[in-house]
This record gives C-alpha cells, sequence and structure tokens, in this order.
C-alpha cells in the first residue's frame, strides 16, 4: 500500500490565512528541490510549466516582486504576458472584471496580481477559472514574501517552532507583517511586535492573540533568534504618524549599537526596499548578520514552488 | 488491506541474490573503467543505486561516485496523479562530462520515468553515456527504452503493479505484485 498522498487543497494564493501547517510545509519543501535548479551551474531551467500561459498582471508597482516572479516563471519553462495597468484599457477606464473576464477569454493557467484594494483577488476568483497568485494586495497579504521569509528562516535555522522573531517599525502599512504574522503564528513561532504606538494598529491582538507587542526595541533585542525590519512606507503615509525619520531611527533603527543586544547569530530581515539610515543602517543591513539578499534569492524557488502546485492537481477551495 | 496479501514475487533473499547479479554485471562491464558513476532515480531507484554503489566499491576497492536524480520536473503524466507533485533536489555531487552514467531505477515499465530521468540528467551535463539498470523489467513499453542490466524479467499485465519494497523506505525488502492499482 502506498501512503495517502498529500494533495495542495486550494485552487489559488490569496493569502496565507487560508492554508495550513501542512500546506505551508508542502510549499516549503517543494522549493528545497527549486533551489536546486536554481543553483544549477548551466541549465536552470525545467520543463515544468511548458506550455502554460501565465499572466503578470500589476496594478501596483513592483520591481523586485515582479523581476522574481517573471524569473520564477521563466525557469518553469512558463509563457509570459505582462499587463501593466499604466499602458492598459484600466487607464481608459475599464473596470477590473471586464480586465479580467478579457483574460479569461485567453485561457491563462495562472494569474499573478499585485493591486492595491485588499478583495481584488478574491473577486478575481470567483470569476475565472484560472489561478490566483496574490502578489500584493494594499496593506492586507503578500504572501508570497511571508513564505520565503519563512524558507530563508528555515533554511538558517532548521525549523520554524519555537524561534523568537521580532518585527520592527512600520507594522501600521505592511502587507508583509499581516502575511508574516499568519505564517510565523501557525508553524509555531513566537512572534513579538516592535515599534511606535502610532504604527501599531490597536486590535492586532485580536486577530493573533499570541503575538506580544513592544515598544521598546533595545528591551526585546536580547531574547530574539531573528529580527525583521520593516521598511517605512512614507509613500503610504507613515510620515504623519511618526514626529521625525531621525527621531524614529533613535528609538527603532538597528545600528551596531544595537547589533550588540542581540545574540551573536542573530539573523537580519528585510523584505526591501530599504530605507538606508532610517530603520536599518547600511553596515547592519549589508553585514554578516543580514539574510536580506538571501531574501530575494529564495524568493525564486519559492514562487516556482506555489506557480508548480497550483498548475498541477490541487483541489478546488475557494481561496 | 486486501485480503489475499499481494504475491511475492522475490522475497529479501533473493532480492539480495538479484543485487549481487547487477553489481557483478556492472562490475564487469565497467570494472577499468574510471568514469563509471552511479544516479539513481527518486525514491527507491536512489536506495538500489546506494545498495549497488556500495557492493561495487567492495567488489572494486574504489569509490563509485553516487547521485540523486529527481524527474519530478520533467514527467508527462503529472495531470493524470492524484496528488500534489512533490519536488525533491537533485543531488548529482560530480562532474557529468565524458562519464558512463549508470541510471538506477526500480521498475522498468512504460519507460516514460527513463525518458524523464534522461531529460533531467542532461540538464546537468553530457555524459559520455548512460547506461540503464533496474531491479524488474515488468514489460508493457510505451516507449523505445530498454534496460543495460536486469534483474528481474517478466511480464505483467497491464492492470497490475509491480511494487518494490525497500527497508529504507517500506521497512521490508521485497518484489510484490499487487492487483489493480
Amino acid at each position: 500500500m502506498t501512503a495517502p498522498r498529500y494533495l495542495f487543497p486550494h485552487r489559488h494564493l490569496l493569502g496565507i490565512q487560508p492554508l495550513s501547517p501542512q500546506d505551508i510545509t508542502a510549499i516549503l519543501d517543494q522549493a528545497r528541490g527549486f533551489e536546486e535548479v536554481c543553483e544549477r551551474p548551466e541549465i536552470k531551467i525545467v520543463p515544468a510549466l511548458r506550455k502554460r500561459l501565465v499572466v503578470n498582471l500589476f496594478f501596483e508597482n513592483s520591481t523586485r516582486t515582479r523581476n522574481s516572479f517573471e524569473i520564477a516563471e521563466k525557469r518553469l519553462s512558463a509563457e509570459i504576458i505582462n499587463f501593466d495597468a499604466d499602458t492598459s484599457s484600466l487607464s481608459k477606464g475599464e473596470t477590473l472584471i471586464d480586465t479580467a473576464m478579457n483574460l479569461e477569454s485567453m485561457r491563462p493557467d495562472l494569474i499573478v496580481m499585485r493591486h492595491a484594494a485588499p478583495g481584488a483577488h478574491a473577486l478575481l476568483a470567483r470569476h475565472m477559472r484560472a489561478s490566483i497568485v496574490n502578489a500584493g494586495d494594499g496593506a492586507h497579504e503578500h504572501p508570497t514574501q511571508a513564505l520565503l521569509d519563512a524558507y530563508t528562516l528555515r533554511k538558517r535555522f532548521g525549523r520554524l517552532e519555537g524561534l523568537r522573531i521580532a518585527i520592527v517599525g512600520d507594522i501600521r502599512n505592511s502587507r508583509v507583517v499581516r502575511s508574516n504574522l499568519w505564517l510565523l503564528t501557525k508553524m509555531g513561532a513566537h512572534v513579538t511586535l516592535v515599534g511606535p504606538p502610532t504604527l501599531i494598529p490597536a486590535g492586532i491582538r485580536d486577530t493573533w492573540p499570541g503575538v506580544a507587542i513592544c515598544h521598546d526595541l533595545e528591551a526585546t533585542l536580547p531574547s530574539q533568534d531573528a529580527v525583521m525590519m520593516l521598511r517605512c512606507q512614507f509613500e503610504r503615509g507613515t510620515g504623519a504618524f511618526i514626529p521625525g525619520q531621525s527621531e524614529y531611527a533613535r528609538f527603532f533603527q538597528l545600528n551596531p549599537a544595537r547589533m550588540k543586544l542581540c545574540k551573536p547569530d542573530v539573523a537580519v530581515l528585510h523584505p526591501g526596499p530599504i530605507n538606508r539610515g532610517v530603520e536599518i543602517t547600511s553596515d547592519v543591513a549589508d553585514g554578516p548578520n543580514s539574510l536580506v539578499l538571501q531574501q530575494v534569492t529564495n524568493g525564486v524557488p519559492v514562487r516556482m514552488a506555489v506557480l508548480f502546485l497550483l498548475c498541477n492537481p490541487h483541489g478546488e477551495q475557494v481561496p | 488491506m486486501p485480503d489475499n496479501p499481494a504475491p511475492c514475487l522475490l522475497d529479501a533473499r533473493q532480492m539480495e541474490v538479484h543485487l549481487q547479479r547487477l553489481c557483478r554485471e556492472i562490475a564487469a562491464a565497467f570494472g577499468n573503467n574510471e568514469s563509471l558513476a552511479l544516479v539513481g532515480i527518486r525514491t527507491r531507484g536512489l536506495h538500489l543505486a546506494e545498495r549497488l554503489a556500495a557492493m561495487l566499491q567492495e567488489n572494486l576497492q574504489k569509490e563509485i561516485p553516487l547521485g540523486a536524480l529527481d524527474i519530478t520536473l520533467y514527467r508527462d503524466d503529472l495531470s493524470e496523479m492524484t496528488g500534489s507533485p512533490i519536488v525533491r533536489p537533485t543531488e548529482i555531487p560530480f562532474t557529468l562530462r565524458d562519464r558512463a552514467v549508470v541510471l538506477v531505477d526500480d521498475v522498468l515499465f512504460t519507460g516514460r520515468t527513463i525518458r524523464a530521468a534522461m531529460d533531467a540528467l542532461l540538464d546537468h551535463g553530457r555524459p559520455d553515456r548512460i547506461w540503464l539498470a533496474v531491479l524488474a523489467d515488468r514489460g508493457g513499453r510505451q516507449l523505445p527504452i530498454q534496460a543495460d542490466f536486469v534483474g528481474l524479467k517478466l511480464e505483467v499485465p497491464l492492470d497490475r503493479r509491480v511494487s518494490v519494497k525497500m527497508q529504507e523506505v517500506d521497512g521490508i525488502d521485497g518484489v510484490y505484485l499487487e492487483g489493480r492499482s
């Protein structure tokens, strides 16, 4: 008898919230095989998604996420269409549903979408046969970022369960933090949110009761295995919630002096792009404890794993 | 579980005898060939390759390079599977250039696995020649592929399944004939 086979139960990746720990583990395990593909000396490409059509639909600016998805798609031999909001009919007033129905008629297998509205992906998922991958929706979720963070942490520590992780900074505006909160709490890590009270939304513990909140970075650092620094999202109005960048940095910047308070092997993460000299100094971001560039590298195999799972037999659960 | 246990084609001792013979045949063909390497197809082909490599090392008194091949990304039948495909790393810790590679798998049936394995292997380099060793050839080929080294050879109806069990994964050694898969 063969053991009952695991079936990824979801048709879309709309967020981390709907995933079970087993689903998360399946994606992370799968990514190991794709990391090997990415590290091959010569042919970094496999025929796994040959003849599949992937549409990259970006309604918000993105450089690294979009490039990372596109590299992942290319390494899987998929056919790719890039669809930019600026140059599309959307700038002529077409609705999201009309855009989606037009895309649907081209029979794509996968749609990778970034959109400012949190409900946009779920709306599309109800109208389309293609699988939808959320590449970021407003301040709601950014599931592949959380998965690549988890992959990076698991690679570094061999586990997620029991890890102590501080997430520091602009919690209010971060979709990365929401996906990470879902993921890390589901996987049994101990999360502490650190930042000024104005940047930590009230009621966050109603959703994640196990999470600690602290406004004192220096008191938090000594017990942490990893510190995830968030970007101050000035373009989303973070400036209105803090007295000023230098005042913010005085209390919440990760710098060499504060690194001395950390465990010697502490892992430093940042989802990028970095405001150098605001939430983190260059010598820490580029220093020996930094996993920042590994996060970028790991983004490709993790996204390959997601695309591959959704393009092969899976359950029909929406989301 | 079915009432009747699956008929045993090879028990643990007979399986060992077949492996020893495969080892002798490979040693006879490659004894003086410095470029010999084994590559096992995950999962059970890899464990067979590990055992063959250990036997060959004893027999030839030299190190036999061993690699692991995962063919999931090269399969042509993923859409017919009932579960999500599980990708595991391919590990070939030596250069394939100018090597005589013996691919190792447990059961040779349609030939599609071997087709995928050759594609996968060639993406890692250009060996001088690829050979194929299998513990059981059950017939039923759908592609023009044949093995160079065969343990047990038999013709099995298409609706039956030849299943190799190995200590490393199944806790027992043996080859079984199972009912409709």
